[in-house]
């Protein structure tokens, strides 16, 4: 099944570290196009290993797209050049051969470059510490369908809810905001009764960690909705728009 | 007030203040470009329309120092949020993919309105200041239209005039969507005829604006 395999050129990012400088190094590799991206990766840290050489540094968990930890910027796209996928769902049959394929890690202030191709993301851990939970008072269980919810609201709520927070929306953005992000954990919990009580409180303190720890201001030009690898809408940025204005109005306290 | 100040600095605040601010600049083209229209109906026209807005000058005036605060409001934040969201990605990246995610409008709003704000200063500096101050009209006795058309036929004026509000139309493409997305007023049904509608509105005031120095350059005889 598989094709002829496909004779590549990698520039890849090399840093040793946060604090040092990086660059591209080129590597020359062969591959089957049934390979996935990170396997390719695989195999290339193989062969650096056997030649004595430091492997490259990259991040991956599941490998089935549900994780968020994988993340690259290949020539010039988080996750690659396929919509709506995670890195490890993207196959090196998508390129062809001889391409020169660019690999960069996430660039933005708030995800600084730990090593090689590995960003440090945890401002988004910050950002859902702030507010993007719902506090639950134990007690019984309560009844299944006890609290009505139509079915476009959980819909609604479930499609901002599939965000695995990988950090492609902050990469893809040229102002590096965090926007789709945080407004898809505002919505996944503002559109459901469970999440109305601390709705004000929530979009306040995720909108104030989220400026304070250095991403952009969104400018509407919808780069993040086009690489999300699960298509979350910029409608989402709308509805965040709408709690943070109503929670500014409405509140009653006066300080974040 | 220490909330609000707060809540306009914020990311989302910020946004707020330009698109509040682009929404009271797009409404003031319109009034803008259907009053600049009676210069197609000669001078008589044309002056008169200046005339009556002298009637009323006290209220222009106040008028005029308002839409002065929406324009350094608009600038002002423009240019800070540019700077900071520059600041947000220090390292960009070697390879761009910008033009297969985003269009062309949204990318260049800092470039486009920074050639529009050149324009401004010189088009203030030009119509606005010899109508108001320079006393030039009176002299040359009702010389508004005469003023307007000797300017317009100027060529690096004329040319630099239509360039500049070819991109404010650019600018307008963007910025029309994007103060409604901002607003929160994103909805299924209505946000694709709130895009067209931006669109159709940026090439009318192109093309409006820019039909001005065309006429006087090349199809305007003279008296």
């Amino acid at each position: 099944m598989s094709g002829k395999h496909l004779n590549l050129k990698l520039k890849i990012w090399r840093q040793s570290g946060p604090q040092t400088a990086g660059s591209f190094v080129d590597y020359q590799i062969e591959v089957s196009p049934d390979d996935s991206f990170l396997e390719m990766l695989d195999e290339l840290n193989n062969k650096l290993e056997s030649e004595g050489k430091e492997p490259i540094a990259f991040e991956s968990d599941c490998r089935e797209g549900i994780c968020g930890t994988c993340g690259l910027v290949i020539n010039g796209q988080p996750h690659g050049p396929i919509p709506k996928i995670a890195t490890c769902q993207l196959h090196m049959r998508n390129f062809n051969n001889g391409d020169t394929i660019w690999i960069e890690p996430f660039r933005a202030k708030a995800f600084p470059v730990l090593k090689d191709l590995i960003v440090d993301r945890s401002g988004f851990d910050a950002i859902m510490n702030a507010g993007g939970f719902i506090s639950v008072n134990t007690g019984g269980v309560p009844d299944a369908n006890e609290i009505l919810i139509p079915k476009e609201i959980a819909s609604a709520s479930m499609d901002a809810a599939a965000c695995i927070g990988c950090g492609a929306c902050v990469a893809a953005c040229k102002n590096a905001s965090a926007m789709l992000f945080v407004s898809a954990k505002v919505s996944q919990f503002a559109l459901l009764p469970q999440g109305k009580p601390e709705r004000f409180r929530r979009v306040e303190k995720m909108v104030k960690v989220m400026d304070d720890l250095g991403f952009g201001s969104c400018t509407n030009t919808y780069a993040c909705e086009a690489e999300c690898p699960k298509g979350i809408s910029v409608t989402n940025i709308a509805r965040m728009n709408r709690e943070y204005f109503l929670a500014k109005v409405k509140s009653k306290e006066l300080e974040v | 007030m220490g909330w609000l100040s707060e809540a306009l600095g914020s990311s989302i605040g910020k946004k707020f203040v330009m698109g509040f601010t682009g929404i009271g600049l797009i409404l003031f083209l319109i009034f803008h470009l259907v009053g600049n229209f009676t210069l197609y109906g000669g001078p008589e026209a044309f002056n008169g329309y200046v005339h009556t807005l002298d009637i009323v000058k006290p209220i222009i005036r106040v008028i005029e120092v308002g839409l002065g605060l929406v324009f350094i409001f608009h600038i002002y934040n423009g240019i800070k949020l540019w700077w900071e969201n520059k600041k947000a990605r220090p390292n960009d990246y070697k390879i761009s993919a910008k033009s297969k995610n985003t269009t062309f409008f949204s990318r260049t709003m800092i470039q486009t309105g920074s050639i529009v704000f050149i324009f401004l200063v010189l088009h203030l500096a030009t119509f606005w200041w010899l109508f108001n101050f320079s006393g030039e009209p009176h002299e040359k006795g009702d010389a508004y239209y005469a003023i307007v058309v000797e300017w317009f036929q100027i060529p690096w004026y004329a040319i630099f005039y239509v360039i500049a509000v070819i991109l404010l139309g650019f600018h307008l493409n963007h910025g029309f969507q994007s103060a409604f997305q901002t607003f929160g007023w994103n909805h299924k049904k209505y946000f694709p005829f709130i895009q067209k509608l931006g669109t159709v509105y940026a090439v009318i005031m192109a093309l409006g604006f820019a039909s001005f120095p065309i006429y006087f350059l090349f199809f305007y005889g003279g008296n």
